[in-house]
Order: C-alpha cells, then structure tokens, then sequence
C-alpha cells in the first residue's frame, strides 16, 4: 500500500510573550490508503497542533511551522500551496471533525446550507442539488427525518446529532483523507460509542484514510489500525494496535495503558493515575522528554535523547532501556481479559 | 409572531400612555402658563376669556381628560398656544418628515460605515488600518456634536466651498448635517463591530468553515458577519435615540427647519401642547425603534427567534 499522506520533521512552534513555545518538536509519520492512525498522549503534547497543521488551520502568526518540515500530500508539499490550491484541499481531499460539535457549526445557518456550503464549493453543483445531496448525506449518518431536519439550525440538534453533522460536512466531498481531533471527547459515553461505530462504518464505505486524535483509548482498540503515542511535541512510540496494547515498549505508553479504569477488577482496587505533569514546552528538552516523571529513569535519559528503535517494521519506539547495555525491565501492565490475569 | 408583536403593541401603547401622563403632569406642575407672559397686561375679562378659549380655566385633572379624549377618539393634540390656528398634528406631520429624512440618511450612513469600519479594523487587527479606525473612533466619542458640525462647516464650505453652511431643500444640504450627526454613531459601531468580530474569529466554527475549504471573503460574508453582527443590533435602539436627540443641536446649526426645533422652542414657550405633541412624537418614533429592533434580532438569530407555539 503506498502512503498518502507523509509528515516529516513537522516542528511547529507559537511565539507567545513568555517566549517561544515548541509545541511539536519533529514529528515524522505516514498514512497509508485506507489506514487508520491513532495519535495518543495527554493533553497539551501537541496531538491537535499536529492535526491542524496538516490543514494548515493554524494561524500563522502566532504559529510558526519551521523551515525543514514537510507534509507530503500524493506527492504534493502542503506547506507550499497557493490559497487557491490549500482552499480546494481543505474539504476536498482532506477534511477535518473537530472535538466540540457545540460550538463547531455556524449557529445563524441552517445545519443543510453548512453540508450544502462544501458541495457548492468543491463539487460545483448548483444549491438545490447540493440540498438534496446534503440530505441524503444525513440520511447516510443515521439522523433521522433528514427532509425536515435540513432546515434545523445546530441549536435545534443534541450534541451527538451536530457531531453526526459535522461528519456528514466531513465527507461531502469524499475526502481521501479524514482527520478527527478527538471527537468523542465533548459527548457522553453512550453517544461516543454510537459515533465510533459510525465512523467505522463510514470509512469502510468511503475508503478514507483516517488520522484520530484521542486520548480514549479504548476509541484506539476499536477504531484504529496504528498507535502513535506522543509526548511534549515528540513521537515517542509508534506501532500497529496490537504491538502498542500488548508489546509497548516505552514506560510512558505503560503508564497510559496503566492509567486506564479497568471493569474487571473489583471496584476498591486503586487507580493508577499518571503523577506529574508534561515539561513546559517553553523551555529547552535535553535528553528524553519523559525522564523526569520516568520510574525507569537512568542517568543517560537526562542527558541525551534517545534516538528511534526499530522493533519490527512497523514498530518503533525512542527510549534508552532499548539500549542493549539498560537493564531488562519487565512491562508492568495487565491489560483486561488477558494472558497474566 | 403574530401574538408577540400584538402583545409588544400593548406594552407600547402602556408605555406612551405613561409618557404622556408622566409629561402632561410634569408641564403644568411648573408655576406659570404659557398665556402668562402675553395676558399680564390685557384686562381682567380678556384674560379669563383667552383662559377659556384654551380651557385652561378647568383643573389640570379635566384638562387632562379632555386632552386624552381628543387624542384617542380624534388623533388631534389640539392647536399650537403660541402660534394660534396652527394645529399641533399638522406641524409635526410637516416638519417630521425633515427631521426623519435626515434621522435616516444619518442612521444609515452611521450604521453602515461604522460595521463597514469596525470589521476593516479587527481583520487587521494591530496594524495601520486599525489603529486608524480606532483614533476615529475615540475621535467620534469623544468630541461633541456641535464642534463636528462647525469643523464640518469651516473645512467643506468655508475653506473648500464645496458645500453650502446651512440651509435646506436639495440633497446637499443634507451632507454635512448627516455627516456630524452620524459620527457618534460611526465610532460607537466600530468599536463595537471590531471587538465583535475579533471574538466570532475565534470561534470554533471559523475554523469549521476554513477546514472546508471557503475563502477568506465567504467566511466573513457569510460566517462572521451575520453573528458578528448580532450583539451590535442590541445597540441600534439607543443609536436611534442619540441621532433624533442630536438632530436637535444639529438643526439649528445648520438651519434646517425640522422638529427638533419646535420641541425645543415649545419648551422655553411652556407650549404645553406642542410638548405634548413633540413628545408623544419622539417617545414612539424610540419605541417603535425598539420593537423593530427586537423583530430584527429574531430575523437576524434563530436562537432566540419567537417560537410559534410561546406567547
């Protein structure tokens, strides 16, 4: 399969009055067609600027993507689009749900002029048949009575329903591309579940490559093909679902693997929060970003980054205990329903 | 709708009631009248009879009946006590239609540049043309009505005598009227817009609206305008209010033979029924202003549109 999308080095930085803020520090990865990229890590470690990036959403300035990174569309350079060829793009071959489908559509128009808006604009079609075509885009993301809702306005709709929305703007004009900053986040569980699904099924049918920003991963094991674990600005594990669930290899993906609430253990049992917080991205990184909150910390992580492992083909990760002179540590976690129960 | 505005109308009526009460009372509480002046020196028996002519023998509660009674059955605010046989109804209708023609043009050049004005400041945000905008702006607040109009008269006529002083009859004799009395309102609507739009920028559904590829100018067309917009509709009633109270100093500096000038002549003439008249005219041009205001803010949000089954 060849890729579709390719980021490399993406360094993105914001000039604040405090200073410069390094918020992705050189991120490199790849989309395959039809793939599914999960981008993990906890909040403020540069997952949405990232996903905003590869649509060039930022607003530059503040936002500075630096000189030497690329993001690499079917051969194309993003980062070196005219505004004519970046406004076909944006909704055209890549499209994007945001994490808020409250405040994510225009509240004086109807939710059927805001699909019909992306149609008109890359598809070229005049307003009455983009409103059929946007009606039946509802019918395809399970809101029902779509005739009429059409001239809903979002605040008329529950927040699953604007979210179910916002994906049917999404894939209007069949994008080869659909980036999803977390968006189940800002709903409740049960809809979560039900806009999970949704997507899965839609980019079944659509065959869109899909990049998902989260920090749910139980979204991850249901939705995802590939994990990419970041943290301040850094990808510091990346492997398919399976390496990263049952043969991560960095201390910070245990940690998160950790963190998470378990069914299957009786209720008294504690929770394993990660302790700290990320390093402030202002300041300068030396050696590897997560030393300081590491239980596994050596001296050699304070001083030099680690450089990428290769642990299969599809399997990387950056950390020193890969090193072969660190001690052998055993991974700590116990993953629900599995081997060591 | 229909029984929103119908009910609105109620209100309204309460309101102007009130007013009128409220006016009617206020006048003939202050000690003299408005034959005083001219009656002192004629006899006896020609006072009182001008005193009847005008029924203001009868106390101020039968006056007050008699007043209202003309109003509601007739439309009629009875004759001008100063300029006899000159019927209050007919000035204002005369003379309103300066004042209005005038209000409006102000109102609209007001409104529309100042958006235009505000929305050019907060898409350039910290540079030239915003800090141009905004030193007209604290300009337009803070110098008053009267100094505009005379540096208006002494730059566009005077100096480069393009347009007449004063005066009124073609279209540019309005220009600098309009002008000086629309300068508040530039200042006050760019101010506001540009703090408006700055914030709708931010929102997550101009992002929304990027991520689907609509240009620059569609975005403000049609996504930032419409509910930048909003918040600045709040403020038309007062605009409205601040450009007919401005018209008053505006129409004497520049001569123009509009309402404002009787309103203010019937004051120092205790006219009470020009007063009335002046007053019931302005009070429901405000509130009228108001309602339209409030329909359109249902136009303009489905939010808070009036749903067809609440009252």
């Amino acid at each position: 399969m060849s890729s579709i999308l390719e980021v490399k080095d993406l360094k993105v930085s914001f000039k604040t009055y405090a200073g410069e803020v390094k918020a992705v520090r050189g991120v490199s990865f790849d989309l395959k067609k039809g793939e599914t990229l999960a981008i993990v890590g906890e909040s403020g470690c540069g997952k949405t600027v990232t996903a905003k990036a590869i649509l060039r959403l930022l607003k530059e300035p503040p936002a500075i993507i630096k000189e030497g990174s690329q993001i690499i569309f079917n051969g194309e350079n993003v980062l070196k689009m005219n505004k004519k060829r970046l406004q076909h793009f944006r909704g055209g071959d890549i499209s994007m749900i945001f994490q808020d489908p409250m405040t994510s559509l225009n509240p004086t128009m109807t939710i059927g002029n805001q699909i019909a808006e992306s149609l008109i604009i890359h598809k070229k079609i005049k307003k009455k048949q983009a409103i059929n075509e946007a009606i039946r885009l509802l019918e395809i993301v399970n809101i029902p009575n779509a005739k009429e809702r059409i001239k809903s306005y979002p605040h008329q709709l529950s927040g699953g329903m604007r979210q179910r929305v916002m994906i049917a703007i999404a894939l209007s004009c069949s994008p080869k591309i659909l980036i999803a900053d977390e968006p189940t986040t800002a709903l409740d569980v049960t809809i979560q579940a039900q806009i999970i699904e949704l997507l899965n099924e839609l980019k079944r049918e659509f065959n869109t490559s899909v990049v998902i920003v989260t920090h749910d991963l139980g979204v991850v094991a249901n939705f995802a093909d590939r994990v990419q674990v970041m943290y301040a600005g850094h990808v510091i594990e990346t492997g398919n679902k399976y390496e990263i669930f049952y043969e991560s290899k960095h201390p910070y993906t245990w940690a998160l693997l950790n963190s998470v609430p378990r069914l299957d253990i009786e209720c008294k049992a504690e929770l394993h929060p990660l302790k700290g917080t990320p390093p402030d991205l202002i300041l300068p990184l030396e050696g590897c970003p997560f030393a300081s909150r590491c239980e596994y910390a050596m001296e050699i992580c304070l001083e030099k980054k680690p450089e990428e492992t290769s642990i299969t083909d599809s399997h990387r990760v950056s950390c020193w205990l890969q090193d072969p002179r660190a001690p052998k540590v055993e991974r700590p976690i116990n993953l629900g329903g599995t081997t060591n129960e | 709708m229909g029984r929103y505005i119908l009910k609105r109308v109620g209100l309204m009526l309460l309101t102007l009631w009130i007013i009128i009460t409220l006016t009617f009372l206020l006048m003939h509480s202050i000690p003299g009248d408005p034959l005083a002046n001219m009656a002192r020196k004629l006899p006896e028996q020609i006072q009182q009879n001008y005193y009847q002519r005008y029924g203001l023998d009868k106390p101020v509660v039968v006056q007050y009946g008699i007043f209202m009674k003309n109003l509601i059955t007739k439309g009629d605010l009875g004759e001008s006590l100063v300029y006899p046989g000159r019927s209050v109804t007919e000035t204002i209708s005369k003379n309103s239609k300066v004042s209005g023609r005038l209000g409006i043009q102000a109102l609209a050049m007001g409104v529309t540049i100042g958006i235009t004005l505000g929305i050019i400041a907060a898409l350039n945000r910290n540079r030239w043309p915003d800090f141009l905008v905004m030193f007209i702006a604290i300009l337009g607040v803070s110098i008053p009505l009267f100094i505009i109009a005379a540096l208006l008269q002494y730059f566009f006529t005077a100096k480069l005598e393009l347009l007449p002083t004063t005066g009124w009859g073609k279209f540019k004799h309005t220009i600098l009227p309009s002008i000086a009395m629309c300068f508040g309102s530039i200042a006050t609507y760019a101010r506001y817009m540009r703090s408006n739009v700055l914030e709708i920028v931010n929102q997550d559904y101009i992002l929304t609206a990027k991520a689907k590829g609509v240009s620059e100018f569609n975005i403000i067309r049609k996504h930032i305008f419409r509910n930048a917009i909003l918040p600045a509709l709040t403020i038309l009633g007062p605009q409205i209010a601040g450009i007919f109270t401005g018209a008053f100093v505006i129409e004497r500096i520049f001569g123009i033979p509009g309402l404002g000038f009787y309103y203010i002549n019937s004051i120092n003439d205790r006219d009470y029924t020009m007063i009335i008249g002046t007053t019931v005219f302005f009070a429901s041009l405000f509130i009228i202003s108001q309602l339209v205001v409030d329909i359109l803010y249902g136009v303009v949000d489905p939010r808070i549109r009036v749903s067809k089954n609440s009252r």
